[in-house]
């Protein structure tokens, strides 16, 4: 392989693939952000390309990814001649931690001292990094390995070049926290002298790759380490989409069609453009077809700053045609899902026999649940900014998808992909909505209607609540044949909601597998006759996932029916579900019907129902399940396997006589395998049983004649702290590194609706069937 | 031509006296540390301190900053119960996105002004104002307390 250096930066980097010349160009003029200064001097990389990936091997988990994965240490690492080493987190940070989990697992097999790591973000480039993608709950569980290899493979190379500048066997040598002692004599090297030399030597090939014995570990599992970003953010440094500045930037919002599928007839201008440092107005076309990840279109307004672009889209005096879903109406379509919902649907999964087993059962019991539309509401509404120059395109933005936000800008300017860079920001919270990069085309669009100058669009809180990929609204139908003992022996769940596939495929009516595939297909339990229906159901706004997607009406529906059914018993709701649960096993999804799987490998990730126990009773042990609780307090439990991991929660409510509702306190349990950050697991915990209390408390939008009806957090409410749980324990179920991991960020959130509902059940006899509470509760 | 104190430095600002505090100092004077969240007062992503009182930014319009001293996150590092609050929320790990936490810091660092050593219903009043969509609640709780404890140790 060629050596090569890039002298013309700062940053000299050494590529050893001539597999990939790109490698030079991207790397500088990456956009560090942070840690970048420190790095000073001559920097080498050491690695190589193209030794593992993904086009060689099976076809699950990250090989299944659009990119893959890639395990390379000249992609990821590079270490200067003052021991600093910077490490690349190709996945976004949107509070879950990854720019600090991801680093973490490459240094510790790296053997480097985190007081000398640096991180830097990735540029949006899959060909480069493998996926970007950072949603469904992937980042750790699909990368743990490729990183693991990609710090062990540098580790080995740097022992090599100690070895021989020592004239040592390499046995004689170890790396050790940034440097490599010779083990006889105790002489020691620094990796950043080290470096050069590491570089030109030969790769290791992948199965000589030495991976560290888990109990080796420096940092992972440990939670020792800070937050990478938390110093930055406590003091106000740290850059969100919303925060990009450039010279001679220009700040834009826009006016976009309040129903989908509007469009403007007629815009007049005049007021706007008096309004003082408003500079153009500008329109957007809509574009046809399914919304897929494209601009909605309307009316922009560009100014010399945000306040005057606000000010002058207020003065705009726009015509819209509302087009075909002026009628949607949340109340009349809520008629609608119930009316689908009580005739048969589409068959998805039909063990035994239904209908003869209900017939024949001891007692029916039928329950209904209905979920509205929920918005993400990220504290950070969308925000990109963009400028182009000479034909290439540069692009900022809170973007969890940065190919895709790169893809889709070099479509809509008609450029090749090569010509558009992307650059990822911190994100203020994402949960699904900023998948979508409709807002950095948006950007794109605006900056080449100025000629090229840098343009910010920001969406504020009511564009963000407005124009949202809205969160499914549900109907939830179950039904029942139960023995003599109450134990279901019949199962009917017809789910009808408007599906995701729509946002792509003008006029889907179904919920695909994949969103069945969350919590109704794949019950895990020990009933003999399984009956899963998917009645029709059309969108009329952007259907889009949120954190943990269709789980959550498929969870509230599942785990409050069978507390129901545990009622209907007089039985401890705890006892019943692990009864339904059934005894421990390990079963292939496709027993379940289940084809999708979390796209993992059915063999890897199998359904142990195993697991889901432990977490019920780990749950419930911590919460002292049982404990006597006075009038008006109740414990509710609830269990969901999702992202291929299993959470149980117990929530411990207080309603007082007015019907006010605290939360004492949550326990939650989650087994997602073996852990990289265990503080941020806990963080993510905590934060879905936020979450979740505020989806079930008060979270809905609510359309009329086709516009969302809720503008700010005064009618999207969001939990505050003094309504939010008092105390949050999270409970992590212990386990070495042998098992492949699971998901963390959304797993946390399902359970948590139907456990809060069944402690107010618990607590005041009254069944939640519908979302939010709001209301419900008050006398 | 409005004259503003911000982080002990004097401007002249030629913009509308209408125009929120928020917008000019995230697009005009470059301190992107105060967030915009609502811009209707109703998240607190966007709190400073006016004179040492919480404020939203999105809903100040800077004609009411005459003779009055703006402090933002970027400057109150300079503040003992500021240095306080940031260490604690760093060393429990409180952020999560971190978008928020900006106004939350200054929300917690006016209550501790305040109320030296704050009761659970005290921190409820004073943070109530500030929304964390990703649900950091318990630690943000957690770290006032903690900072509210050092702050009180002999020096």
């Amino acid at each position: 392989m060629n050596a090569s250096f890039d002298l013309s930066t700062a940053i000299a980097i050494h590529a050893t693939s001539t597999e990939t010349p790109w490698v030079i160009a991207n790397v500088s003029r990456r956009k560090f952000l942070q840690g970048a200064s420190a790095l000073g001097g001559l920097v080498l990389a050491v690695g190589y390309a193209g030794a593992s990936r993904a086009e060689d091997a099976p076809k699950y988990g990250a090989d299944a990814m659009p990119h893959g994965w890639v395990d390379s240490p000249l992609v990821f690492i590079a270490i200067g001649e003052d021991g600093i080493v910077s490490i690349v987190c190709h996945r976004a940070e949107m509070g879950q931690g990854v720019r600090t989990g991801m680093p973490m697992i490459v240094a510790d097999e790296l053997e480097a001292d985190w007081a000398r790591v640096r991180v830097v973000q990735a540029l949006g480039d899959e060909a480069r990094y493998g996926n970007q993608d950072t949603d469904g709950s992937r980042s750790t569980r699909h990368f743990f390995m490729p990183m693991r290899r990609c710090g062990a493979a540098a580790r080995q190379m740097l022992e090599a070049a100690a070895a021989e500048r020592w004239k040592v066997p390499v046995g004689e040598v170890r790396a050790q926290n940034g440097e490599v002692v010779h083990v006889p004599t105790a002489r020691r090297l620094g990796y950043g002298s080290l470096a050069k030399a590491a570089s030109n030597l030969p790769l290791p090939a992948p199965d000589s790759i030495r991976l560290k014995d888990p109990s080796q570990f420096r940092y992972i599992g440990t939670g020792k380490l800070k937050l990478v970003d938390a110093q930055d953010i406590a003091t106000g440094k740290a850059q969100y989409g919303m925060d990009t500045r450039l010279p001679g930037m220009l700040y834009a919002v826009v006016a976009r069609p309040q129903v989908y599928g509007g469009k403007v007839v007629s815009y007049d201008a005049a007021a706007t453009l008096k309004v003082p440092r408003v500079v153009r107005v500008v329109q957007i076309e809509a574009t046809p077809g399914a919304p897929e990840f494209n601009p909605l279109g309307g009316v922009a307004v560009i100014a010399r700053n945000t306040w005057a672009a606000i000010q002058g889209r207020r003065a705009l005096k726009i015509v819209w045609d509302d087009g075909p879903n002026q009628s949607y109406d949340s109340v009349g379509y809520r008629a609608a899902l119930e009316a689908a919902a009580r005739e048969a649907g589409t068959v998805m999964r039909n063990d035994g026999d239904f209908v003869a087993a209900a017939a024949a059962a001891e007692k029916r019991v039928t329950a209904e649940y209905y979920l509205p539309h929920l918005a993400h509401a990220s504290m950070e509404p969308p925000a990109a900014s963009a400028r182009i120059s000479q034909g290439k395109c540069e692009v900022w933005g809170c973007f969890q998808s940065p190919q895709a936000a790169r893809d889709l800008v070099a479509k809509r300017l008609g450029m090749p992909v090569e010509n558009v860079t992307v650059h990822v920001t911190l994100l203020g919270g994402g949960f699904g909505r900023k998948s979508k990069p409709d807002f950095g085309i948006e950007a794109a669009v605006l900056s080449k209607a100025m000629d090229g100058k840098p343009v910010k669009v920001i969406w504020t809180r009511d564009d963000d609540l407005h124009n949202d990929y809205f969160h499914t609204v549900s109907v939830e139908h179950l039904e029942a044949g139960v023995d003599a003992k109450g134990l279901p022996v019949a199962w009917l769940h017809r789910s009808v909601a408007p599906t995701i596939e729509s946002t792509f495929v003008a006029g889907a009516k179904h919920e695909a597998d994949w969103e069945l595939g969350m919590g109704v297909i794949n019950v895990p339990f020990a009933i003999p006759n399984i009956r899963i229906e998917n009645p029709e159901a059309i969108a009329h706004t952007r259907i889009g996932w949120f954190r943990s997607v269709s789980n959550i009406p498929h969870a509230f529906a599942v785990q409050s029916f069978v507390a129901e059914l545990a009622a209907a018993a007089a039985r401890d709701p705890k006892d019943f579900l692990l009864e339904v649960i059934g005894p421990a096993r390990v079963i292939t999804p496709q027993m379940l019907g289940d084809t999708w799987n979390q796209g993992e490998s059915p063999e890897r990730y199998p359904v142990d129902t195993g697991r889901l126990r432990r977490v019920v009773e780990l749950a419930a042990k911590e919460a002292s399940w049982g404990r006597p609780l006075p009038k008006g307090r109740g414990l509710g439990i609830a269990a969901h396997y999702s992202f291929v991991s299993y959470v149980a929660v117990v929530v411990d409510v207080a309603v007082d006589a007015k019907g006010e509702v605290t939360i004492p306190r949550v326990d939650i349990a989650i087994d997602c395998g073996a852990t990289v950050n265990p503080d941020r697991v806990r963080a993510q915990m905590e934060g879905a049983c936020v979450m979740g209390v505020s989806a079930a408390m008060s979270g809905a939008i609510t359309f009329k004649a086709g516009r969302a009806q809720q503008d700010n957090f005064h009618q999207y409410e969001v939990m505050r702290m003094p309504a939010a749980p008092r105390e949050i324990r999270v409970h992590i179920v212990p386990d070495d590194y042998s098992k492949p991991l699971g998901g963390v960020g959304e797993p946390g959130v399902p359970p948590v609706p139907p456990a809060f509902c069944n402690a107010i059940f618990a607590a005041t006899g009254k069944r939640i069937r519908q979302l939010p509470i709001a209301d419900q509760l008050k006398s | 031509m409005t004259k503003l104190n911000i982080n002990g430095k004097q401007y002249q600002i030629d913009l509308p006296a209408d125009t929120p505090l928020l917008w000019v100092l995230r697009d005009d004077l470059g301190l992107t540390g105060t967030k915009f969240g609502c811009g209707m007062a109703l998240c607190g992503a966007c709190t400073v301190h006016i004179d040492g009182q919480p404020v939203r930014a999105c809903v100040t319009p800077i004609s009411a900053l005459a003779d009055k001293k703006v402090i933002t996150i970027e400057a109150i590092s300079a503040d003992t119960i500021g240095q306080a609050i940031q260490a604690a929320w760093v060393d429990l790990g409180v952020p999560q996105c971190g978008y928020c936490q900006s106004g939350q810091i200054m929300s917690a660092i006016a209550l501790l002004k305040e109320k030296p050593t704050p009761t659970d219903a005290d921190i409820d009043a004073a943070m109530a104002g500030n929304i964390c969509r990703c649900g950091t609640y318990t630690r943000i709780r957690a770290a006032i307390k903690q900072a509210a404890g050092e702050k009180g140790a002999p020096a």
